[in-house]
């Protein structure tokens, strides 16, 4: 493994069922960068998370963190590795029966034994780099969707995480919402010298903050590269995804019979 | 003819292995929780905190029915009693109906409506908005911190609310026997003194009590987490804790009369 890379996936398999996501999936994260994960629906961006994170076991190749196998770890080593993570779920997934205080100090009351004095100090300059000081004693169904993700976001990294991990942390934002979020994801990595991996397919926003782009699609990488020279690229597939095209590599049609066949133009016409 | 019954006999068969894997992922639940419960005796105050919601919560219905079981009870043995010129006997008649049987038996299956189901919709509910997923990615064990203290919660507080449940129907029974009906108070207690056993009804209602207080929670928590996360599957979940841990509660209280007062 290099050793720049915090996370490696080797000749990575996985499917559900008898359907495959990943055939022979190859990509590397390096240390203290911000790399987003791109590719339409169904490509098993956010099952690649799940892979890295331990919560799902691939089929075959290999899935490093920090140089160790995450497949073969057993529970307790995995939780050691996960207190070391954070995990920003597409929806916050805050715990809706605690504050958003107690929200945050949940993994510093869990896991260490620090005085209560102190997890207040660090929950709340924890909530007031998100911005949402004041919004301490709210319970979460009181906060818009975008102040639940900050809070989640607050709550992901309270333990300072060497690996910071977002599952479509754009989805459903306003504008404003969306480039404050984004500005947070990058200035959190840097101040906490962490490194994050993005799950998204807002492309217009993620080229602006992150370092470097992996594109899947069809079970691989079939693209990957700086943001610069992600938007020069001709790669069909990147050229549609960036640029929107509605028609392209990827159908806007569910695959099947043809609106001809279907509605028998053909005999119609014959 | 042959293939319709080939098919139906297939049907079945698929029907009963479902079952039995069904049976067998919940009974590995059941011990995967009782293996974590340390953390619900060590942080004492999350158990204490769902005994509140599943017993303290529970106390209104609880109280109010136990009441009016213990009235209709003194009603209606009074009435047959006096047939015989037994009315002082109504006393024990009352309390061993309610110690020995209703009082474990309704108390659950109350109890089975009010918290199981709210225990099996809080958990179905907090895997549909991925919380579990998210306390495991912070590296704490769900089944230990949200799991371990409901089960215990309900379990420590059922035996309670039955004797609750007897005691105020006792005293329902009080109402209607003594004060309303005016059979003779001294009557109503000796009788009741001298028929309930310590050994033989208290503690056996007690162990029933206790024993319906595991079923119906942990076909409740387990309902909750094996519920598939949507709005229809945590509604399913919901109806399933109640219906099964009704005909739980039911089945074993026979087989534990059977055992308990059948022995000898």
């Amino acid at each position: 493994m290099h050793p720049e890379n915090l996370v490696e996936l080797k000749d990575l398999f996985f499917g559900f069922g008898d359907r495959p996501i990943f055939s022979g999936l190859n990509l590397a994260i390096p240390k203290g960068k911000v790399v987003a994960i791109m590719g339409g629906s169904g490509s098993g961006k956010t099952t690649l998370l799940r892979l890295i994170s331990g919560q799902l076991r691939p089929q075959g190749g290999k899935v490093k963190v920090r140089g160790r196998l995450v497949p073969d770890m057993n529970q307790r080593e995995l939780y050691g590795l996960r207190r070391r993570m954070g995990f920003l779920f597409q929806f916050g997934a805050l715990f809706t029966d605690m504050t958003v205080f107690d929200n945050v100090a949940f993994p510093l009351r869990e896991h260490t034994d620090l005085p209560e004095s102190m997890i207040r100090d660090l929950v709340l300059m924890k909530l007031h780099a998100v911005g949402l000081r004041n919004a301490a004693g709210k319970m979460p169904a009181e906060l818009s969707g975008g102040q639940a993700r900050r809070v989640a976001l607050a709550r992901a990294t309270v333990m300072d995480p060497m690996l910071i991990m977002y599952d479509e942390p754009f989805a459903g934002l306003d504008p404003i919402s969306l480039s404050v979020t984004g500005n947070l994801i990058r200035k959190l990595n840097d101040a906490l010298g962490a490194t994050s991996i993005l799950v998204t397919h807002d492309v217009h926003e993620s080229l602006l903050i992150v370092d470097y782009v992996y594109f899947l699609s069809a079970g691989g990488v079939v693209a990957q590269g700086t943001p610069d020279e992600i938007r020069a690229t001709e790669t069909p597939f990147v050229h549609q995804f960036v640029h929107g095209d509605i028609d392209g590599p990827v159908p806007f049609h569910y695959p099947g019979p043809s609106i001809r066949e279907d509605l028998a133009l053909e005999s119609r016409g014959a | 003819m042959l293939e319709s019954a080939a098919s139906g006999l297939r049907l079945l068969g698929e029907r009963v292995i479902d079952g039995i894997v069904r049976l067998g992922y919940g009974s590995r639940f059941f011990v995967l929780v009782l293996l974590r419960s340390a953390t619900s005796f060590r942080r004492f105050q999350l158990t204490l905190r769902e005994i509140y919601f599943a017993g303290v919560l529970s106390l209104v219905i609880i109280i109010v029915s136990g009441v009016f079981v213990g009235m209709v009870l003194g009603l209606q043995g009074y009435d047959t009693l006096q047939r015989y010129g037994s009315s002082e006997s109504v006393g024990s008649l009352v309390a061993l109906s309610l110690v020995r049987e209703l009082g474990p038996v309704v108390a659950a299956l109350l109890f089975a409506g009010r918290a199981g189901s709210a225990i099996t919709a809080e958990i179905g509910l907090m895997k549909a908005t991925e919380q579990l997923q998210a306390m495991e990615m912070m590296a704490v064990d769900p089944i230990a911190r949200v799991v371990g203290p409901r089960f215990w919660g309900g379990v420590l507080s059922m035996p309670l609310l039955a004797a609750l449940f007897s005691i105020v129907g006792i005293f329902g029974g009080y109402l209607v026997v003594v004060v309303t009906i005016g059979v003779d108070s001294g009557a109503w207690w000796s009788q009741m003194q001298s028929a309930v056993d310590f050994r033989d009804d208290i503690v056996n209602g007690v162990i029933k009590s206790f024993v319906f207080g595991v079923a119906v929670t942990a076909i409740a928590v387990f309902e909750g987490y094996d519920a598939p996360p949507t709005a229809e599957g945590v509604s399913h979940a919901t109806t399933r804790t109640v219906v099964t841990s009704s005909l739980a509660i039911l089945g074993l209280d026979f087989v534990l009369t059977a055992f308990m007062f059948m022995g000898d």
